[in-house]
């Protein structure tokens, strides 16, 4: 064994971490416009750590402590102990049942003192080892419907406790585990069943029964006319995809109406819609009912408000933005929880279309480089790990930012290294440069 | 580790890919596509804050401010600063329940919101004002004053003049739909204040605000960079004489009818008195909404400008201009004598006009006496001149004499809601008596100023500027320059003299024979003033209210000095009894003489001035009409005030829209009882002021 030195040296991927301060940095100025007054002494509030952006400031200064840790660390030491720390992960979550801190309604805080920790949150990283770990196993044979349902047991047993604590949107993350497990040879046909079905059921939400019948038939339509020559070799293909269609028109015309209509509760429905920013459509008999009753009517405005108040600040941005510090919709505060899950409404009034085509792009970047270096490997535990990052990171972005755009229902999902939080952003630093380290030794085997 | 399913890395780059494009086109959408989140962001997170400019101040001819502004206070109050406030202590001052007080609160939180400050009260009276001032400090900071400008009334005189100014309405907005009004601003509505609006209301500023999601105002746009800068409205100088106008007011109490009085050389008007006017600082301040009503509905109109909405039959007035359109006629000259046997039989037997003096005058003399058959005798003359070939065309050259002297047409003074009066025209005759069918005969009273034709006070007062001037008028005028420019060339038709007809100086000269001796011995030697020729000319004039014959007005107009006049003035007394020499001519001498010699000093003269103003000729109809309404709100039965036809009236008399009071008592009394409404409609009697029909028939003085 030869000793290595424990250096940080030029085998790091420099543009991996090149993104992760442009988009951290990026982030603590969108925090600080959340926040900034013009009356305000910049220097004395960055210092005086009472602002939340200062506070980001320190926990981004603390990240980068633990990141240079981490990348001073030995790689054996990760592929030692996913398994501890797996457990360790998940005592936590149970541990927040007991010593939790109440932070907006959910119990799944642990005071640090200088921070809360948010179990839920880091055991992600621990998650992404564990499978990591499992599926790089020589004697583990991911053909086998056992090691699947195994995989799958690790990556959704978080998602028990996260359900229990009312994170459902941190929940659902968890889901993101099955990218890298297709990539690993899981059946494809349960992923496209499942995301066909999501996607159909948020299209469902969205808009209206009449464009989703004529959205799906024009899209039958195009995928019959190109595939056309393909259906003398394969005649169940036709029937299957005239099957989906015919499915597809009595989801969206049949089933969710008449849940909508007769399963769920009035209140329930309008829970729901009011999460992706539209009135209940399925309400209209009852309007008068529902204008008399004006308590309720101010309770789903006010659910209605912050999807209403993130459209109005992005669209408000226009194509180059109103400026740096000038969004009248960010001084104005109109936008709730804007520091936090609403970040990008921010960077989308101050720098417009402009600003947002370049974060996405930064993202899609970071995405695209973290699949790249994911490849390289040699090691499968490397690349499942590079693949859980990127599905991380892929599903908070997608959903954050659709969720603030009228795409997505409002679920409280962070924005990877831009949302105000310590919790979340030391999470995403020590994910990235976990895989920085690991990618370092990308020579090695590592088992 | 052989490394399976590789092609499925393009999968998953397809999905990333495919979903930021998804993002960015959504993005597009929203950005770049619609506008609509731009005006929604403009409407909740800008705030255009209007600042309003000082309105000018108007300065009378000696550059004493008549209306200027001065600052009263609104209470505001911030609700969520509530806590340990000591609301008892708040409520005593301002004289209220703490249940009511927890009201207004709960009305202004559901109005404005908790962190947002709100009027609590506005436009605080002095008394109240000067309490709170001692103890604000108990109050701070959930409450504090606000200072806001109205106007005010140093003299408290000249009300109908200077007009007021008030909330614009939904009326309003829509018949200047093009100046920039919004609601909650205030426009000037009667008098100067309409007339000069534009110049008084300056330019309003305009300062962009950011607002947060509570409604408050944060910071400036762009530090006030986008913002306008308000310009104070412009100063008027008027030629009113406020001190003769305080005068006329103290002269005209207890009455009805006004005074009007006019520089000849200028056209300014001197003073201009409708009685009963109101204390001009009413209609500011914290009572506003109730004063308003009071007097919109006070039987005797107090605000209505007599001296220009309300028209008279002229009377004897009249006959000065019968002189001179008979002698540039040239069917009489200075020494044509008629005699009076008792009444004028020109017309045969029908209903002979009578004459007061027995025998025979010449010009002079029919003046002096006001002799009816005289005059009758000129116009018969007149109409029936051989030069024309009918009745049509010699009533129509009359009739451009007298348009030509200011009557029968509106004559454009800078007040709002004249009246034009009427001078019958040959087609009115057609039209009542069929053409060809009628003569000089069926309108003989024209001649001696009663019947068909009808004059405002100011009318009159301009026609005596025109006698003293010996053939020219400037239109009468209150502004004579405004500060900074007339920029809006308001002032322009006040600067020409109107010589409409080429009378010569002699014919004038006889007619001021005879009105100087008018007040020397003749009718008007109430109006006499030591060491000044005055020449007047009285009128009595005969008025029906339903067909009842209702006490005489008592006229009297005229000018001053004979020689270089400097004050022609008129005034009328309605319904007051007695001759045109009795009432008008002395409140006429005391006029003139206060304006020629500066001061009234003499103690008789002082004493006159006394008894004058307690003087009470109120008509009986109006007195009695005051007592019911007062008797009927009294027993809060106010659906005999509502009464659509008495608001019509009222409206249509004074040319002041109602201000949308008491609608909401107008809807509760629909729904109550319909039948009772019935039975009341036969009272319903406007006051006698509110008819202008009003038959007038022959004999003046």
């Amino acid at each position: 064994m030869y000793q290595r030195k424990p250096v940080i040296s030029a085998e790091k991927d420099w543009i991996t971490i090149a993104l992760f301060f442009i988009i951290s940095i990026i982030g603590m100025l969108c925090i600080f416009s959340v926040e900034y007054k013009s009356n305000d002494h910049f220097l004395q509030s960055l210092f005086a750590f009472k602002k939340n952006y200062s506070k980001q400031f320190i926990y981004f200064l603390f990240c980068l402590v633990i990141a240079t840790f981490i990348l001073l660390m030995d790689s054996k030491l990760l592929t030692a102990t996913p398994n501890i720390l797996y457990i360790i992960g998940i005592g936590l979550m149970i541990l927040t049942f007991i010593i939790g801190k109440n932070v907006n309604g959910s119990k799944s805080w642990i005071p640090l003192g200088f921070m809360n920790l948010q179990p839920v949150e880091t055991c992600k990283i621990f998650t992404a080892l564990a499978l990591s770990k499992y599926l790089s196993r020589p004697e583990t044979d991911f053909n086998k419907s056992r090691s699947q349902m195994i995989a799958s047991f690790i990556c959704f047993l978080p998602i028990v406790f996260s359900l229990l604590q009312n994170e459902t949107g941190l929940a659902l993350v968890y889901f993101a585990f099955l990218l890298p497990m297709f990539r690993e040879g899981f059946p494809p046909i349960l992923l496209i069943i499942g995301a066909s079905l999501g996607l159909l059921l948020v299209s469902a939400l969205l808009f209206t029964t009449l464009q989703l019948i004529i959205a799906i038939t024009l899209l039958i339509i195009a995928i019959i006319y190109f595939l056309k020559r393909k259906f003398k070799r394969h005649k169940n293909l036709l029937i299957t995809l005239i099957g989906i269609w015919l499915f597809s028109i009595l989801f969206v015309g049949v089933i969710v109406p008449f849940l909508f209509k007769n399963v769920f509760q009035k209140y329930q429905t309008e829970r729901i819609f009011s999460m992706v920013g539209r009135d209940n459509p399925y309400n209209k008999e009852n309007e008068t009912n529902v204008s008399k009753n004006s308590t309720k009517a101010a309770t789903k405005e006010k659910e209605n408000y912050n999807v209403k108040q993130s459209k109005i600040a992005i669209g408000s941005g226009g194509f180059w933005g109103k400026g740096f510090l000038k969004g009248t919709q960010t001084q104005g505060n109109f936008v709730p929880e804007q520091h936090t899950d609403f970040i990008f409404t921010s960077l989308g009034e101050n720098f417009g279309f402009v600003g947002c085509t370049i974060l996405m792009l930064l993202y899609l970047t970071l995405l695209l480089r973290i699949v790249m270096i994911a490849e390289r490997q040699r090691s499968a535990f490397s690349r499942v790990y590079a693949y859980s990052v990127a599905a991380i990171i892929f599903f908070h972005v997608a959903v954050n930012i659709c969720m603030t755009i009228g795409l997505a229902p409002v679920i409280g999902i962070t924005l990877p290294l831009m949302s105000y939080g310590g919790s979340s952003l030391l999470t995403f630093t020590i994910l990235i440069f976990i895989l920085i380290r690991l990618d370092a030794d990308r020579q090695m085997v590592l088992r | 580790m052989p490394v399976f399913h590789e092609s499925r890395k393009n999968t998953i780059r397809l999905i990333f890919i495919l979903l930021i494009v998804i993002i960015i086109l959504r993005l597009f959408t929203l950005q770049v596509f619609t506008s609509k989140y731009k005006d929604l962001a403009e409407d909740q997170g800008l705030f255009r804050k209007v600042i309003y400019p000082d309105r000018g101040i108007i300065f009378d001819r000696k550059k004493n401010a008549i209306l200027k502004n001065t600052n009263i206070s609104d209470l505001m109050v911030t609700p969520n600063k509530l806590k340990g406030i000591d609301t008892l202590a708040l409520c005593n001052i301002l004289d209220i329940d703490t249940a009511q007080f927890k009201k207004k609160i709960i009305e202004l939180i559901i109005k404005n919101g908790r962190s947002r400050p709100s009027v609590f009260e506005a436009l605080l009276s002095p008394d109240k004002m000067a309490k709170l001032n001692e103890s604000l400090y108990k109050f701070t900071p959930a409450f504090y004053l606000q200072d806001r400008s109205i106007r005010s009334f140093p003299y408290e005189a000249a009300a109908n003049v200077l007009g007021y100014t008030a909330e614009v309405d939904t009326n309003f907005l829509k018949k200047h739909p093009d100046e920039g009004y919004v609601p909650g601003d205030y426009a000037g509505m009667t008098g100067l204040e309409r007339s000069y609006e534009k110049v008084l209301m300056g330019v309003r500023g305009i300062e962009y605000w950011k607002r947060d999601n509570k409604n408050r105002l944060t910071e400036r746009m762009e530090n006030g960079q986008y913002d306008t800068v308000e310009i104070a409205g412009q100063n008027i100088y008027t030629s009113i004489d406020i001190e003769l106008q305080q005068l006329g007011e103290q002269l005209m109490k207890n009455k009805l009818g006004s005074i009007v009085a006019i520089d000849p050389r200028t056209g300014g008007v001197l003073a201009m008195v409708s009685a009963p006017t109101y204390e001009p600082n009413y209609l500011t301040g914290s009572e506003r909404r109730k004063h308003f009503s009071e007097l919109f509905l006070n039987p005797s109109l107090p605000l209505l400008n007599r001296t220009v909405s309300a028209t008279y039959s002229p009377g004897s007035t009249f006959k000065t201009l019968q002189a001179l359109i008979g002698l540039h006629e040239g069917v009489i000259n200075t020494d044509t004598k008629f005699s009076c046997s008792g009444a004028f039989y020109g017309c045969g037997g029908a209903k002979p006009m009578k004459c007061l003096d027995l025998g025979t005058f010449d010009l002079r003399g029919a003046i002096t006496v006001s002799d009816n058959t005289y005059f009758a005798n000129v116009m018969q003359r007149v109409i029936n001149n051989p030069k024309y070939p009918d009745v049509e065309s010699s009533l129509s050259s009359w009739d451009n004499y007298m348009y030509s002297f200011g009557l029968g047409h509106k004559l454009g003074i800078d007040i709002p809601s004249e009246k034009s009066g009427n001078i019958p025209k040959p087609e009115t005759y057609n039209k009542i008596y069929g053409k060809g069918r009628w003569n000089f005969c069926t309108f003989r009273s024209v001649s001696i100023g009663q019947g068909e034709v009808s004059v405002t006070p100011l009318q009159v007062a301009n026609e005596m500027a025109y006698i003293a001037n010996k053939g020219w008028y400037i239109t009468p005028h209150v502004v004579d320059s405004i500060e900074g420019g007339d920029k809006f060339g308001l002032l322009t038709k006040y600067k020409n003299k109107n010589k409409p007809t080429d009378i010569p100086e002699e014919i004038f000269n006889t007619v001021h024979d005879g009105m100087q001796n008018v007040v020397d011995n003749g009718t008007g030697v109430g109006a006499k003033v030591k060491d000044i020729a005055i020449c007047g000319k009285t009128g009595t004039v005969e008025n029906y209210y339903r067909g009842v014959k209702q006490q005489n007005h008592s006229f009297f107009c005229g000018f001053a000095p004979r020689n270089n006049p400097k004050i022609a003035i008129m005034c009328v007394v309605e319904n007051s009894g007695g001759f045109g020499g009795t009432y008008a001519a002395p409140i006429v001498g005391l006029m003139i003489e206060k304006y020629l010699k500066d001061s009234i000093t003499e103690k008789p003269r002082k004493d006159k001035i006394e008894y004058l103003s307690k003087l009470n000729l109120f008509p009986k109809n109006i007195n009695k009409e005051i007592r019911r309404q007062d008797s009927i709100r009294h027993s809060k039965d106010k659906k005999y005030l509502t009464e659509k036809g008495y608001i019509k009236s009222v409206k249509d008399t004074v040319g002041i829209e109602e201000e949308q009071f008491d609608n909401e008592d107008l809807h509760d009394d629909k729904s109550e009882s319909v039948p009772q409404k019935k039975s009341e409609k036969k009272e319903i009697k406007s006051p006698a002021v509110l008819e202008n029909k009003k038959k007038n028939k022959k004999r003046t003085q």
